[in-house]
């Protein structure tokens, strides 16, 4: 056997130590978490000072650290307007990141996401089912109907992805189309709710669809953050289960993971990142495809990692979309949704070639 | 020293039982015991159910020195299936594999490990490559590795050969006996070419229709009226001008035409 190891005398690092490397390498990864977090500021920084009125950066960096030193109406600006509109951003984006990033885990599958799969179209209808008619699938106080019921048909859509997943001759392709078929379905669905609504629900169903962060307000800013700071920690301590499940279903078992109840698991927790973002501004698509592929390739996939960068990359995309939508035009905001749709259409057809040529 | 004996063990899946009252002797440190049959016989159920990841009837009577050991994975099982694409490096797969259940802090003293596997194996020239990019040897000796630095005192072994170049099997086979030998690990390994069996294994336990069929030393079990009876072949065991013994297949037995063998898999 040693002499197929050393068959590629290129590829051997006589130096350094396995343990040495490992070091760096995490090292590295901590440095591009790092990196990914600068950047993070400083899309947010831009972020907050675009908009009808444009404010210098040195402007804002002084609002964000001391709100007394700049006049009352910038401050208002800044803090009351754009900022629960540009913090909507980034968890939204970490949200969604993140439940891409776990779904292509669990179901070994590098097309799915919440958008590509039907789970945020689903949530679509359950949350427009309350928008136009009131109707709430499970009881719940009224300020709630609508992202509960985004989460219940999440929930349910991802559910059923799960259990055609595990039926046997399924492949990767499968359940691409699967998902395409049930967009379909549940865009038929919200036509269908749109035809029947009244002039005003109308407005607020199709407006919604489009996906928008101008929607955001501290409330919703705070459930959604909450619902982040809830499950990520869940993610954190499986990460070494979830890695694991990237290296097949046997060997992840032989290694004492609880395959069915990780999968079933990770499946109501993405369902809640996917839904509660939807229910709050919409259809934001391809976040979830996008951001888990850069982390990826930035970091490779150590959940210890890859979660986090994963998380990073989401809001990043969704930061730097946010000011896009602001500048291709000025003076008009395009609903968000429609700039992650142009910019993740492109990368998906891409993925989609990639992957004929090789397994993932 | 580490003994493990199966007392009446069975296992399925649902509520049909693929395998049923299977008890062995004893089997002590440094010991391989290849475990043959024919294919579907339940020998990967058999190992899971030893390794815990099946429930069943029966008991595996484990008994480890008390030396430290996590009981919960004194035994290993290392499946067949050992293809992935995630991007990881073969060296934090192996980290990976030991870390299981355990913090998310990697401190030196795992590193110590894990460099001492990557060691043992030989592999120290590919630790930093993906393990997407291996050939296929070298995916078995990462898996093994994996296994290995969870310090398993009993090993289970599903066809770890199947799909390896004859230079690469011997290769591993090899391996997988210094390995026994030199840490005192039992390992079961699942074999299909019997000439490996008797090269490579000390006992050998024979699975056929759910149930085991013979156990004990390989000379011993592996005779002309067992070969028979379990795959239906003539077959002789010669000795070779090294005294090694061998596998010599005359024909299928009885007047069935061959292509019936094959279907009725």
């Amino acid at each position: 056997m040693p002499a197929e190891v050393t068959e590629n005398p290129s590829a051997a690092i006589p130096s350094a130590s396995g343990r040495g490397l490992y070091r760096a390498l995490v090292w590295r990864k901590q440095l591009i978490l790092a990196g990914l977090v600068l950047a993070l500021l400083l899309s947010l920084c831009v972020d907050l000072a675009l908009g009808p009125a444009r404010y210098g950066l040195d402007q804002v960096v002084l609002a964000l650290i001391a709100p007394d030193a700049v006049p009352v109406q910038v401050r208002v600006v800044l803090w009351e307007i754009r900022m629960p509109i540009a913090l909507m951003a980034v968890v939204v984006g970490a949200a969604l990141s993140v439940a891409g990033a776990q779904m292509q885990t669990i179901l070994n599958n590098p097309l799915a996401s919440p958008f590509t799969l039907g789970i945020s179209a689903a949530a679509g209808f359950g949350a427009a089912l309350a928008l136009a008619f009131g109707v709430a699938l499970i009881p719940a106080a009224i300020q709630y109907v609508v992202p509960m019921n985004a989460f219940v048909m999440a929930m349910l859509t991802a559910f059923l992805i799960h259990v055609l997943s595990m039926k046997q001759g399924v492949t990767v392709q499968t359940i691409v189309l699967l998902g395409i078929a049930l967009v379909f379905t549940f865009n038929a669905l919200l036509a269908l709710v749109q035809f029947f609504a009244t002039q005003e629900a109308l407005a607020a169903v199709v407006f919604w669809t489009m996906g928008s962060l101008t929607k955001a307000t501290w409330p919703k800013f705070w459930i959604t953050l909450a619902v982040v700071l809830v499950v990520i920690p869940l993610f954190v301590r499986r990460a070494w289960s979830l890695t694991a499940m990237r290296l097949g279903e046997a060997k992840a078992e032989s290694f004492g993971v609880k395959v069915a109840r990780i999968r079933l698991e990770t499946l109501v927790l993405v369902s809640l990142l996917a839904a509660i973002p939807v229910a709050f501004v919409g259809t934001v698509g391809f976040i979830g495809l996008v951001g888990p592929h850069i982390a990826r390739m930035l970091i490779g996939e150590d959940q210890r990692f890859f979660l986090p960068a994963s998380a990073l990359a989401g809001a990043l995309i969704l930061s730097i979309s946010s000011v896009v939508s602001k500048t291709l035009i000025p003076g008009t905001i395009f609903p968000i949704g429609i700039v992650t749709s142009l910019v993740g259409i492109p990368f998906f057809i891409s993925l989609i070639f990639s992957n004929a040529r090789r397994s993932w | 020293m580490v003994s493990i004996r199966l007392n009446d063990l069975g296992a399925g899946y649902g509520r049909k039982p693929v395998v049923s009252g299977i008890s062995t002797p004893a089997f002590g440190a440094g010991e391989v015991i290849a475990v043959v049959g024919p294919n579907a016989a339940g020998k990967s159920t058999l190992f899971k159910r030893i390794a815990g990841l099946l429930k069943g009837p029966g008991e595996v009577v484990l008994e480890v020195e008390a030396n430290g050991w996590a009981s919960g994975r004194a035994i290993s099982y290392m499946p067949q299936d050992n293809s992935s694409s995630a991007v990881l490096s073969v060296y934090e797969s192996i980290v990976l594999a030991r870390k299981q259940g355990s913090s998310l802090h990697v401190g030196d003293d795992d590193l110590r490990v894990v460099d001492a596997t990557v060691e043992a194996l030989g592999i120290e020239s590919i630790v930093a490559r993906n393990i997407g990019d291996l050939s296929g040897g070298q995916r078995q000796l990462v898996s093994i590795a994996q296994t290995l630095a969870r310090e398993p005192q009993v090993l289970l072994m599903d066809e770890p050969t199947s799909a390896l170049d004859l230079h690469r099997q011997i290769g591993v086979l090899s391996l997988v006996r210094r390995l026994a030998r030199e840490r005192g690990m039992v390992i079961f390994i699942a074999l299909h070419d019997l000439n490996h069996a008797l090269r490579f294994a000390d006992h050998v336990m024979v699975i056929a229709n759910g149930g085991l069929h013979a156990c004990g030393p390989v000379a011993k079990v592996l005779t002309p009226a067992l070969l028979r009876s379990v795959y239906e072949i003539e077959a002789r065991i010669e000795r070779c001008s090294q005294g090694q013994p061998h596998v010599i297949v005359d024909d299928v037995a009885g007047d069935r035409p061959v292509a019936s063998f094959a279907l009725s898999a």
